[in-house]
């Protein structure tokens, strides 16, 4: 099915079929549109030739003077982008949802499931002139997994029970089965360091293309190509990269304007028809798997009680939100975490809409009385605040009154998010469904930020796990989806969409689900155009 | 120049001193009585409940208060400031970097903003009532008026974006040629010196007006003295206390209050580390900036001091 339509966009490339016909035969062979985009994207670039030389620069939000090279500690765009110049991970996600095999060279399971044998790639160098070992991998996957780690992937370590090198190979044995395992390798985190980073965690040594030249944690981050890249052939195409902080979105916009970067990162929708109007300058938007949210606690008071969850579920309008909020960059949500770019995605569940009726049925029978406190701060997610006062005006036409409490963006994440019972958030997404609500539904996840505590939601994403028949999990999945959807504490509005800009100096640009930048490797993809 | 005068400087150097330490006692409890911690902070909306566990125990959080600023101090005395705790680099390493940056910008800053507002001061008073008055005062409160993001932007759109005279990214690194550098901060600069003309061009200008009503400048007058003159020989050197006094007030904000315009301009300076610092509650660095502000603010009051006591030596004899 993808090389039918690698070829049907190859087609496109020379101009011999519209986008919109690609966009429907695509359709016709069961492919979602934003991976349909993302395929039509690779291949139509795929005519450019890629140049080598100069210098690419990105101007990126999300870095602080705070960061550090340590990609245990990455929490952001700006040390992520610094992780894939530095690093390679044992596998990647590619635009279209797929396993890329990139320092594992193949991954075999036993019949379980639950010993999984990845065999490490060869001959690969370090910056530091090391050769790669298995023994290196296991040494990183030991510092995430320590009982000391402070790795933000520890939640995904922690479902494995050991790890051990056999010779050129490294053997995962895990504590249940889990199907996705690779997937769970490719998280950002999990870069392949000498000796595992145990030495020097921040030294920003390892596989990838470019080697460290200037670290300033909040200012930039210079790097240069690495001449011993295993595979330079394909990426590095730029002698040096450059990565400069802006946080702010004015003057992130200007520094590409007035040539000064080649790409940047984020650009605010309120000024997206702005930005399409300027010569030269392509906004570079992707539907995603990350999505803003309103989430409640289901064992607090009062939202213990599923009819006022629901009242509040249809008590908002997710059309609105998306006009307004997202200015049509993204696409409505259906109060679960799932969307359409996720694999195994069922399109059978029907859309929750906003309906004034049901929520006032709802809500009188949840028996609740007075005000709905909803906590919200301007950092929660972008327009955290002004969505938080649609959702109020439109509860209030269902006869509900929610009450607004701003809280500062100082201090948010630590005391309001995950502790207070209702707030604004964010998520990011992950690659596969699995992960998703292993990271946030499972009775058992440290980030459970809805309070969903549901044995047999538990039981049904544990089944999942070790059904290796795709019809199967993706009835499954269904299934965990609803019970997200009709009895969990998340109210989900929307899915935002990556919206970066690039300048007409950029080549090889493709549209890629997986996160901003291009799952950040955009400056290791992308070269300059002479 | 008597022994009195120097009992009197080293009297404001010491008490430079011992406000100095009392700042750094209220740096250290207001540091203490921000809400959430450093490790939930670092580790933000990724954080598991292990992991913050592991990285406080790891940064010494469970320690008193009390040992933990005495400690501090110890090492403060002997120059080292520690590390931070956020990215464990050099405080003392990377601070002096930032300040580096923070004094460079305030340096060229002031160096066209100080003369230039002395100077239209002058013009104002010279031409008092007159349209070269009128239009001094009319263009610097404009400025001042409008918010330094504002004016930082006005200033992008039309130098860097429009017309690409000049960069609107003034990042600055090691082994930047001076020129590159100051062509970097050119923009900054020109904003910055908006933002404080006005306030110093207002000061000379008024405290000048107020000597001009005094006898000896009548006598000055009738003794046939150009209106500049007199101006420069007698009114000026009576107006210099206040006039210093506000200077010095600018110079400390271009080196502290800065943090908007380092925002904008995307320039590496202190402002800029100091909240990333305090958005991740990482005490030592938020602790050592708090102590270099006030170092500033107290070093330049007293400069403003000094030469106040200098200037006239009525100050030097309290009734």
């Amino acid at each position: 099915m993808s090389k039918e339509l690698h070829s049907l966009g190859r087609l496109v490339a020379a101009g011999k079929l519209s986008r919109r016909d690609f966009l429907g035969r695509a359709a016709a062979l069961g492919v979602a549109a934003p991976f349909a985009t993302a395929i039509l994207s690779q291949t139509a670039h795929a005519a450019d030739e890629p140049v080598r030389g100069g210098t690419l620069k990105v101007a990126a939000d999300g870095g602080e003077s705070t960061n550090t090279l340590d990609p245990a500690l990455t929490a952001s765009l700006v040390p992520q982008l610094n992780s894939r110049a530095f690093g390679d991970t044992l596998f990647e996600v590619s635009a279209t949802g797929e396993i890329q095999y990139r320092l594992a060279t193949e991954m075999s399971s036993d019949e379980t499931a639950k010993v999984w044998t990845a065999k490490i790639r060869q001959g690969v160098k370090f910056h530091d002139g090391s050769t790669m070992t298995a023994d290196d991998v296991v040494a990183t996957m030991q510092r995430h997994s320590g009982e000391d780690s402070k790795s933000g992937a520890l939640g995904i370590m922690k479902g494995i029970e050991s790890v051990t090198a056999d010779g050129e190979s490294v053997v995962f044995t895990m504590n249940e089965a889990n199907a996705d395992l690779p997937f769970l390798l490719s998280d950002y985190h999990l870069v392949i360091q000498p000796n595992g980073g145990l030495d020097n965690p921040a030294a920003g040594i390892g596989t990838g293309p470019y080697k460290l030249v200037s670290d300033e944690p909040g200012v930039r981050h210079v790097w240069e190509r690495f001449d011993g890249d295993w595979d330079g052939a394909n990426r590095g195409y730029a002698d040096t990269i450059e990565i400069v902080v802006i946080n702010d979105g004015t003057a992130r916009l200007a520094a590409l304007q007035s040539g000064q970067v080649h790409m940047i990162s984020r650009v605010e929708p309120k000024v997206i028809d702005l930005v399409k109007r300027l010569p030269n300058v392509q906004v570079q938007n992707v539907a995603g798997r990350g999505h803003y949210v309103f989430i409640m606690h289901c064992d607090t008071a009062p939202f213990d009680n599923n009819d006022l969850r629901l009242a509040l579920k249809y008590a908002i309008d997710r059309e609105e939100m998306v006009e307004k909020i997202l200015k049509g960059l993204g696409s409505v949500g259906n109060d679960m975490p799932i969307n359409a770019s996720y694999p195994l995605f069922s399109d059978e569940i029907e859309q929750r809409t906003y309906d004034p009726v049901k929520a006032a049925e709802h809500f009188k029978k949840s028996g609740h009385t007075g005000p709905v406190v909803l906590r919200v701060a301007d950092g929660a997610f972008p327009g955290a605040v002004d969505a938080a006062q649609l959702f109020q005006a439109s509860a209030k036409k269902c006869g509900i009154d929610l009450e607004i409490k701003r809280e500062p963006n100082d201090g948010y994440w630590s005391e309001v998010w995950n502790k207070q019972p209702f707030c604004a958030s964010y998520w990011g997404g992950r690659p596969v469904q699995d992960q998703m609500y292993t990271t946030a539904y499972l009775s058992s996840a440290d980030w459970n930020d809805t309070r969903f505590l549901r044995e047999d939601f538990d039981a049904l994403i544990e089944s999942a796990r070790t059904e290796l028949d795709d019809a199967k999990r993706k009835e499954i999945y269904k299934e965990a989806g609803l019970m997200v959807r009709d009895e969990g504490g998340l109210i989900c509005p929307m899915f935002n969409e990556f919206v970066d800009a690039t300048n007409s100096a950029v080549g090889g640009y493709v549209s890629d689900p997986n996160g901003a930048l291009m799952n950040s490797y955009a400056l290791s993809k992308c070269w300059v155009k002479a | 120049m008597g022994s009195g005068l120097w009992t009197l400087i080293i009297q404001r150097l010491l008490m430079g001193l011992g406000l100095l330490l009392a700042v750094s006692v209220l740096i250290f409890a207001g540091t203490q009585i921000l809400p959430g911690d450093v490790a939930a902070s670092i580790l933000g909306q990724s954080a598991t409940p292990e992991a913050l566990a592991n990285l406080r125990s790891d940064l010494g959080l469970d320690q008193p208060a009390w040992k933990r600023y005495f400690s501090w101090l110890g090492g403060l005395l002997q120059g080292d400031l520690g590390t931070a705790l956020s990215n464990g680099k050099d405080i003392s390493a990377s601070l002096g970097k930032r300040l580096g940056n923070t004094l460079f910008l305030a340096f060229w800053a002031a160096l066209m903003s100080v003369p230039l507002a002395i100077l239209l001061g002058l013009l104002a008073v010279r031409y008092r009532g007159r349209w070269p008055d009128k239009l001094i005062s009319g263009i610097t409160l404009t400025s001042i008026s409008l918010p330094e993001f504002f004016i930082g932007y006005l200033l992008i759109y039309f130098i860097a974006v429009k017309t690409q005279w000049l960069p609107s990214v003034s990042t600055v690194y090691e082994g930047m040629a001076f020129a590159d550098r100051l062509k970097a901060i050119a923009l900054p600069a020109i904003t910055l010196t908006m933002v404080v003309l006005a306030h110093m061009m207002r000061m000379t200008r008024a405290a000048i007006l107020n000597v001009m009503q005094s006898a000896y400048v009548e006598t000055a007058e009738l003794k046939g003295l150009s209106a500049f003159e007199v101006i420069r020989k007698h009114a000026f050197p009576n107006v210099i206390a206040p006039i210093v006094n506000v200077v010095m007030l600018n110079l400390a904000f271009l080196v502290v209050g800065v943090v908007v315009v380092e925002v904008i301009f995307v320039y590496p300076g202190m402002g800029q580390y100091l909240v990333d610092h305090v958005a991740k509650r990482d005490v030592p660095v938020v602790q050592a900036c708090g102590l270099v502000f006030a170092g500033v603010y107290i070093l330049l009051n007293m400069v403003a001091d000094i030469v106040a006591l200098l200037s006239n030596p009525r100050l030097r004899h309290p009734k």
